[in-house]
């Protein structure tokens, strides 16, 4: 598998900082935002980013993490059972601006995902969507708002974020799968 | 009909022989025994080379639901099943409907028995103990030992009066014929519907305690040194327990016989473990200590004879949940298939003492007449192959009711063809 | 991981790993009912029926809730309402309920093995909601929970049942889940009603509570039923709660503080004193709670 990496860990930390700066700035100052992340490297993103945003705009920043397990729509018919984690979500939703965090946009259907998860919580006044990557390939109409990094890929092509709190490193990598199309795990 | 059974060993305790012999049948007689014999092209020749020929088997104990239960069984499909599973002979216990508690019932069932199957299974009634099995009065025992009844048993339920009991056996000694006891102290037994015991605590499952059994056995003993002239037999003994006051009593020289099934001596109440209604009998299956003594009771010659308790259930009466199924299995077509399996192949018994139990000796606790292979005499007989592997299974059962535990077990030997009052099974 | 059966009959074999995805899964389950929309998606479209053959409107309605919580569509009925009574067997009731198109089977009846029975005769997923003295699992799951919540883990923790074990499917579920767990579990009670080497399933008997209650962090105080006493099984109520019955003076004598269990419905002051139940000591009603929670862990984990 030939592995190409497209963010070091240097631009690891620019992206996520001006990612904050951009939310910053469209929120005058943070006001009323809160950050959710969704599990597992979005809760992570997320809680960088929030760091950040605390800092430039010196206000505190509810962050949370979503769990969408129980809002797939591929829950059914898998060999093996993707194992539910709590949604870990400790203040009131409901007219907040949440911006929904996650390491890579794909085909829409997690975030179509969260997006219930996060109304059965509560009426958000608006949700944004941040993530670090977006690889194309959308199969919902669904469109973020905060981009780190466009990337055109191949839909055999496989994106890997590692980042420090599960992979000992930061960094983005673009993978190509073997020519004797070996599948390599998501 | 002239058959020519060649090369067979001849196992007969009623002679003492154990050899290698030739058998000529003419017209259901034995024409000619002897080695190497000839004879001419209208016999038919059958290769016994390897093979077993045995006085014809009796099953002392089995219940061919005529009348009253035909869906679950008939003489005739009871007499296909003894005939396919090497029986010559079978007794029906009385708890049909009406119960076998009179003359015409009695002549009725053994009728029936010559009508069928080309009469090749003789079919003797036992009588009941008690006018309809109820436990109160007795049934006129007299007049059914003219109908033919070669034994007395309230079977399905105990005599449970020790009054009746007593009378019970000092009337059927005038006759010289045994009591069989079903043995169970009903009022330890309950709603019980497996040993109690630790599988009984782990299934959470209403238990039946050994002592049960013992209880009855230990009572009915007593009685009969106070009336020693009586014949007592024990059904489908389970307990080593139990077993063990029969060997003293015998010891003692009290008339008393004991079977057991194959069922308990082959399975533990582990069995129950997946609540398969086929593995709830009464007495139930015992433990492994049980099984043991069992067959160390075969071994010994405490238990005289190894009989089916052949008790047919629908499918649908037995595919209930456990607590609500009726106790009992099928037998006749497994029995000689797990005695040689699990009793001679495994050097518990010899192959001898296997036709004793099977045919010997239930005769003369019933006091049949003896099965004389000789010549000149009918030929009532049993051949078995001890070594052929095979798969128990139930679809090929000629018995009307399917209720075994043992489809799908891998079994060394069976019997493979009858022949008696002139009719020829070969399979 | 996956579960390895695709029904819930007992806790009996189940392993470690089994039981703590369960537990674990709760944990998940829990904290959505907290939350005021206590509803999540995951088994919408499937159909579960609720087939209780014996009483139970506290089991009922907790595995109800849980179903619905759970978005499935769900059918209830007990053997009043249903053509039981009329002879048909469980075997027709099953199938036929079958043939509508049913998913999942969630059974109470009084026979042990009924659940094991059904499996056999129905391709739904089965749940076992108590098969007469056998099992309870998820009873036991949420008696698990319970204690794990309050203790954090339930190695080597200390557990009674006290009361009428031979007749109990909540004794077997909890021997069985807590034995594998590696808690400590004894059993305490009169003679007559404890059955036959219980011991060998792990458990150290008692007959005085006395004896057990310096010794142990938990009483899992079981109902007894008025009927055992008619059969015999032991003397009166009155000896019965004075001799067995769990109460502030007697546990008064104990080092610590001991937590109290019941599965419910309480005969008060006959097996368990009033002020005990609703004492600071008692997780009774957070058993109730837990009990949704771990209700839907197992429909989702055997339903997805």
């Amino acid at each position: 598998m030939k592995k190409t990496r497209l963010i070091d860990a240097e631009g690891f930390r620019r992206t996520i900082n001006r990612l904050a700066h951009e939310v910053v700035e469209r929120h005058t100052g943070a006001e009323g935002v809160a950050i959710v992340g969704i599990r597992t490297r979005g809760e992570y993103v997320a809680q960088r980013l929030a760091k950040i945003v605390e800092e430039i705009s010196a206000r505190k920043v509810p962050v949370g993490i979503l769990d969408i397990t129980l809002y797939r729509d591929d829950l059914r018919g898998r060999l093996d059972q993707p194992q539910l984690k709590s949604t870990n979500i400790l203040f009131d939703v409901t007219g907040k601006v949440i911006v929904l965090v996650d390491d890579v946009l794909f085909t829409g259907r997690t975030i179509r995902a969260a997006l219930n998860a996060l109304t059965d919580l509560g009426r958000p006044a608006l949700i944004e969507l941040l993530v670090l990557i977006d690889r194309g390939h959308r199969e919902l109409p669904i469109k973020a708002d905060f981009i780190g990094k466009s990337v055109p890929t191949s839909l055999k092509q496989q994106i890997k974020v590692m980042m420090s709190e599960t992979d000992g490193e930061d960094g983005v990598y673009l993978a190509d799968p073997d020519e004797d199309g070996k599948e390599v795990s998501a | 009909m002239k058959l020519h059974l060649k090369g067979g060993r001849l196992v007969d305790p009623v002679s003492g022989k154990d050899e290698s012999l030739d058998l000529l049948i003419r017209d259901g007689r034995i024409e000619m025994i002897g080695r190497n014999l000839s004879a001419d092209s209208s016999f038919r020749s059958v290769d016994l080379r390897g093979k077993v020929i045995a006085p014809g088997f009796i099953d002392m104990h089995v219940h061919l639901r005529e009348p009253g239960f035909e869906h679950k069984e008939t003489i005739e499909t009871g007499c296909a099943a003894a005939a396919a599973g090497g029986f010559t002979a079978v007794c029906c216990m009385p708890n049909t409907n009406p119960a076998i508690d009179d003359e015409s019932v009695a002549t009725y069932v053994r009728e029936k028995g010559k009508s069928v199957c080309d009469g090749l299974v003789d079919v003797y009634p036992i009588g009941a103990v008690t006018k309809g099995r109820a436990g109160a009065e007795l049934a006129p025992m007299a007049e059914l030992v003219q109908a033919g009844a070669v034994g007395f048993s309230d079977d399905g339920s105990p005599v449970a009066s020790a009054e009746i009991m007593r009378r019970a056996l000092e009337y059927s000694s005038m006759y010289g014929i045994p009591i069989i006891q079903h043995a169970e102290e009903s009022t330890l037994t309950q709603d019980g519907c497996m040993n109690e015991g630790f599988v009984a605590t782990r299934l959470g499952m209403p238990g039946i305690p050994s002592v049960a059994e013992e209880l009855m056995v230990v009572r009915d003993i007593i009685l009969l040194r106070y009336i020693p002239k009586a014949r007592y037999h024990v059904a489908h003994i389970s307990t080593a327990n139990a077993l063990d006051h029969v060997r003293r009593a015998r010891k003692e020289g009290l008339d008393v016989t004991c079977e057991a099934t194959p069922h308990h001596f082959t399975l533990t109440d582990e069995a129950v473990s997946g609540f398969d209604t086929n593995t709830k009998m009464n007495p139930p299956l015992r433990t492994a200590d049980d099984v043991a003594a069992l067959k160390e009771g075969l071994r010994d010659g405490t238990i005289e004879v190894i009989a089916t308790d052949h008790a047919p259930h629908t499918i649908d009466e037995k595919d209930v949940e456990y607590t609500q199924a009726p106790f009992g299995i099928v037998g006749l077509e497994t029995v000689v298939g797990l005695s040689l399996t699990e009793l001679v192949d495994a050097k518990i018994i010899t192959l001898y003492q296997l036709v004793e139990k099977l045919s010997t000796n239930p005769r003369k606790i019933l006091s049949l007449p003896p099965i004389k292979i000789a010549e000149g005499e009918p030929a009532n007989l049993t051949l078995v192959d001890p070594v052929v592997e095979w798969t128990v299974d139930l679809a090929a059962f000629h018995s009307k009711s399917r209720n075994s535990p043992f489809h799908g077990r891998r079994l060394k030997g069976r019997a493979i063809g009858i022949l008696n009052n002139g009719s020829v099974r070969l399979s | 991981m996956k579960l390895k059966s695709r029904h819930l009959l007992g806790l009996e074999g189940m392993t470690k790993e089994e039981l703590r995805l369960i537990l674990d899964t709760a944990v998940s389950f829990r904290e959505i009912l907290d939350r005021p929309i206590k509803k999540v998606p995951p088994l919408q479209g499937k159909t579960v029926v609720n087939l209780f053959f014996e009483s139970s409107t506290r089991t009922r309605i907790s595995f109800e809730l849980a179903e619905r919580r759970l978005s499935a569509d769900v059918v209830s009925f007990s053997t009043a309402a249903s053509s039981v009574s009329k002879g048909e067997t469980l075997k027709d009731t099953a199938r036929n309920i079958e043939a509508m198109k049913i998913d999942m089977v969630v059974i109470r009846h009084a026979a042990p093995g009924s659940a094991h029975f059904l499996s056999r005769v129905v391709d739904a997923n089965v749940i076992n909601a108590g098969d007469g003295g056998h099992e309870h699992p998820t009873q036991g799951l949420l008696d698990m929970y319970t204690l794990r919540e309050k203790f954090g883990s339930l190695e080597g923790l200390r557990v009674c049942i006290v009361g009428d074990i031979t007749h109990s499917r909540v004794a077997r579920s909890n021997i069985y889940g807590l034995t594998t767990m590696g808690a400590k579990v004894s059993v305490c009670g009169p003679e007559t009603l404890i059955p036959r080497e219980i011991e060998r399933l792990g458990v150290k008997v008692y007959h005085h509570l006395e004896d057990v209650i310096p010794e142990v962090d938990v009483l899992n105080v079981l109902r007894i039923q008025l009927e055992r006493q008619k059969s015999g099984l032991f003397p009166s109520l009155r000896e019965y709660h004075r001799f067995f019955g769990v109460t502030k003076e007697k546990v008064s004598r104990a080092p610590k503080p001991i937590t109290i269990m019941h599965p419910g419905p309480i005969n008060r002051d006959v097996e368990l004193s009033a002020d005990l139940a609703d004492g600071e000591h008692s997780v009774i009603l957070q058993q109730v709670t837990n009990g949704v929670a771990v209700r839907m862990a197992v429909l989702y984990l055997l339903g997805t």
